[in-house]
């Protein structure tokens, strides 16, 4: 997904630095998007790890270094597992939900003072439609997600004024690499089409973006959904 | 949603490791017995395992697989096997460089992406096959050609170098200088020495975005043949559709499309970009391409309005039948095979005529589609298809006698001293391919035994046609 965003903006003429755990894989990527973009304008990278609290601080500072001040914070990254991978191993459980909550809400405290001492800008994050309703196949990740959300929002509601914009995407299912082994099921979307709803959601400073679309729809009628019914179906 | 980058990592290594997933071996629906088809449509038990991270995916496995559009079972586990290594999440450019045209870039770069990008700045791949939905490792594995062979060869002759995993697990670089003998088996070798990781390549610049083009009709196979040849000399792209139905006086009468890109003065002032496509949604019944709606079709081809020289959209000149996504699925779930083979000059000016009668007296022998085109010389790639003459592409739907269609087709084509082509091969006997490979075969053997001395590099094709072993998981490395 990241890719996929990183690519439109750069397409666009946008000026990116990428975060991530491997200097190697950093390297790669930020060629392709000098590449696809066309023009000299450098494409800029620091090592980050979500994984890793203490690396937040000092990947944000080269980020901000680089260009001087930053428009936009993306967070993309995650960990994702099945319910039965986490039931059968509560190290990852909590390696997940730590990740995937506590550490996001760490880099993201992080970004939102970097923006708001630039004067503001935008805070792009994935979480996911598992964070709307407790459900039985995503019970931990969608428990992560839906703090994550839950923060988000907040952050929205108490910044917005002060010129920091929190938009919060929830894709379905999109056939990335994360999902690559797994069937995909009905309303499974395109990394490229969710990634142009998602940029346009961001230039918009829309609040909450479902990507593909259907599943804001598809969420609304799960989260009304009575007790005895979420009970009863194995979605 | 995803790790921001590379695989997470498992102490153990022959796991399918994928992106930010534990899995292991494929998660599917429970029940469906997975299977994977070429563009054929024919269906064999297998799973295509992605990663953005080729190294990762490719270590242990037997073949790499691209988009898929080898026709036949190319692209296919070996019995017994049932993952194959999936590269069209890996993408990346890892470099362009704007004044030789030297790229680099990950193998399941595909050319429909390298065209959305790079035509508007005046570049285009050197050579490119009549679909643009095939990636860089599947356009070196089938060592591909276009409507430019007489002048611009294979898409192999255009490669400086490959980063590849070769059989014992080692990644290294090969080009004509290093390894060569792993590089120009590499070339059109159908991934059985190793999976191709990046590929570097020189592209072309282009002048403009249109084509400059011309299409002619003409009435028997005698004088298309005459045309296609007395075209080369002039034009540097040709290739034509042939109606292989009609027989007797009419047999092989068509249309003739040649062209070259056009200048900036003939050219209109627009870019000319991508077309939406259409789909076809759904598997149709098998009987949509039957006798009648066949016939039909290359009548409709023959007397499709034929243009003077004028600017041509890239689109419609080079891809014709990608402004339809899905359009196997028009042979319904019995699927279809293509048979091309090459004739060589030496043949004479008459082999086509004798080739198409065969074809049109066999039963089965009713072609949707039969396109024509001139070779030039062979590469110095140990199996790369073409080599001067013409080439023949005859699209055949299957039905029981398709075995015996194509026994046939390839006798016709070992009388001639021609070969066939592996991307679109599902049915040929291994008798028959070493027919007509014979010492070309035998020394990409040998360095594919150099190299992999178990065959641990396999497809369903190379135990078809080659004879490799089959075998389950205790061959896995």
């Amino acid at each position: 997904m990241g890719r996929s965003l990183a690519r439109l903006m750069a397409a666009r003429g946008d000026r990116l630095v990428l975060l991530g755990r491997d200097a190697e894989q950093l390297e790669r990527s930020a060629a392709d998007l000098q590449a696809r973009s066309g023009t000299d304008a450098p494409v800029l990278t620091a090592i980050c790890d979500l994984a890793d609290p203490s690396s937040f601080a000092p990947a944000l500072s080269a980020a901000t270094e680089g260009f001087g001040k930053l428009d936009c914070v993306v967070v993309t990254a995650g960990l994702f597992a099945t319910q039965d991978q986490l039931e059968a191993d509560p190290e990852l459980a909590l390696r997940l939900a730590t990740i995937d909550f506590a550490n996001t809400v760490g880099f993201c405290e992080r970004a939102r003072a970097v923006l708001l001492g630039g004067g503001g800008g935008k805070l792009c994050v994935f979480s996911s439609v598992a964070g709307d309703r407790g459900r039985k196949p995503v019970v931990i990740y969608g428990a992560a997600k839906a703090g994550l959300s839950a923060y988000l929002e907040g952050l929205d509601h108490k910044f917005r004024a002060q010129g920091l914009q929190t938009i919060c995407v929830k894709p379905g299912f999109v056939k990335t690499g994360m999902t690559a082994n797994l069937q995909p099921p009905p309303f499974a979307g395109e990394p490229d089409a969710v990634a142009a709803r998602v940029l346009r959601a961001i230039d918009r400073g829309s609040p909450v973006v479902y990507a593909p679309w259907i599943w804001r729809w598809i969420m609304l009628v799960i989260r009304c959904l009575p007790r005895f019914v979420m009970r009863r179906i194995g979605f | 949603m995803g790790t921001a980058d590379s695989v997470l990592h498992t102490e153990r290594p022959n796991l399918a490791v994928v992106q930010g997933q534990l899995v292991e071996g494929p998660v599917l629906a429970a029940g469906a017995e997975p299977t994977l088809v070429g563009w054929g449509n024919l269906a064999r038990p297998g799973v295509e395992v992605l990663s953005e991270d080729l190294r990762a995916l490719t270590a242990g496995r037997v073949l790499s697989r691209g988009l898929g559009r080898a026709y036949g079972d190319s692209a296919q586990p070996p019995p017994g096997v049932l993952e194959v290594a999936g590269t069209v999440l890996a993408d990346r450019i890892l470099g362009f460089d704007p004044d030789t045209g030297l790229m680099r870039a990950e193998a399941g770069l595909s050319l429909h992406e390298i065209n959305r990008l790079f035509i508007p700045r005046g570049w285009f791949p050197p050579v490119t096959p009549g679909t643009q939905f095939v990636t860089l490792g599947g356009a070196v594995a089938a060592d591909v050609h276009g409507k430019n062979h007489h002048v611009a060869g294979c898409f192999g002759q255009h490669v400086t170098r490959l980063l590849m995993r070769v059989p014992d697990g080692r990644v290294l670089w090969c080009s004509k200088t290093e390894h060569p003998d792993l590089f120009l088996a590499t070339i059109g070798g159908m991934g059985l020495t190793g999976h191709v990781l990046e590929v570097e390549f020189r592209m072309d610049r282009i002048p403009s975005s249109w084509i400059w083009g011309e299409t002619l009709r003409v009435g028997d196979i005698g004088e298309y043949i005459g045309l296609l040849k007395q075209s080369a000399s002039e034009w540097p792209m040709t290739m034509g559709w042939i109606d292989c139905v009609s027989k007797g006086r009419r047999l092989g009468r068509g249309v003739l499309f040649r062209g070259r890109w056009a200048t900036p003065d003939e050219a209109p002032s627009k870019l000319a970009t991508p077309f939406s496509r259409l789909t076809v949604p759904i598997m149709l019944p098998s009987w949509t391409l039957n006798p009648v709606t066949v016939r039909a079709f290359n009548a409709g081809v023959y007397w499709k309005p034929t243009h003077r020289q004028k600017p041509v959209h890239w689109e419609s000149f080079f891809y014709p039948l990608d402004k339809v996504r899905h359009w196997n699925r028009a042979y319904g779930r019995k699927g279809f095979t293509q048979y091309q083979c090459v004739l060589p000059d030496e043949a004479g000016p008459e082999a086509a005529r004798r080739f198409l009668e065969v074809l049109t007296s066999t039963p089965g022998g009713t072609s949707f589609l039969c396109v024509i085109k001139d070779c030039g010389p062979q590469s110095d790639a140990m199996l790369s298809f073409p080599t001067r003459g013409i080439s023949i592409a005859l699209d055949i739907p299957v039905r029981t006698d398709t075995q015996a269609l194509v026994d046939r087709l390839n006798e016709a084509t070992l009388a001639e001293g021609g070969r066939i082509y592996l991307a679109k091969d599902s049915f040929t006997r291994p008798d028959h391919f070493r027919a007509m490979e014979g010492e070309r075969l035998d020394r990409f053997m040998e360095v594919r035994r150099r190299w992999d001395p178990d065959l641990r590099m396999r497809s369903a094709q190379s135990v078809r046609v080659l004879g490799d072993p089959a075998g389950g998981q205790d061959r896995d490395i």
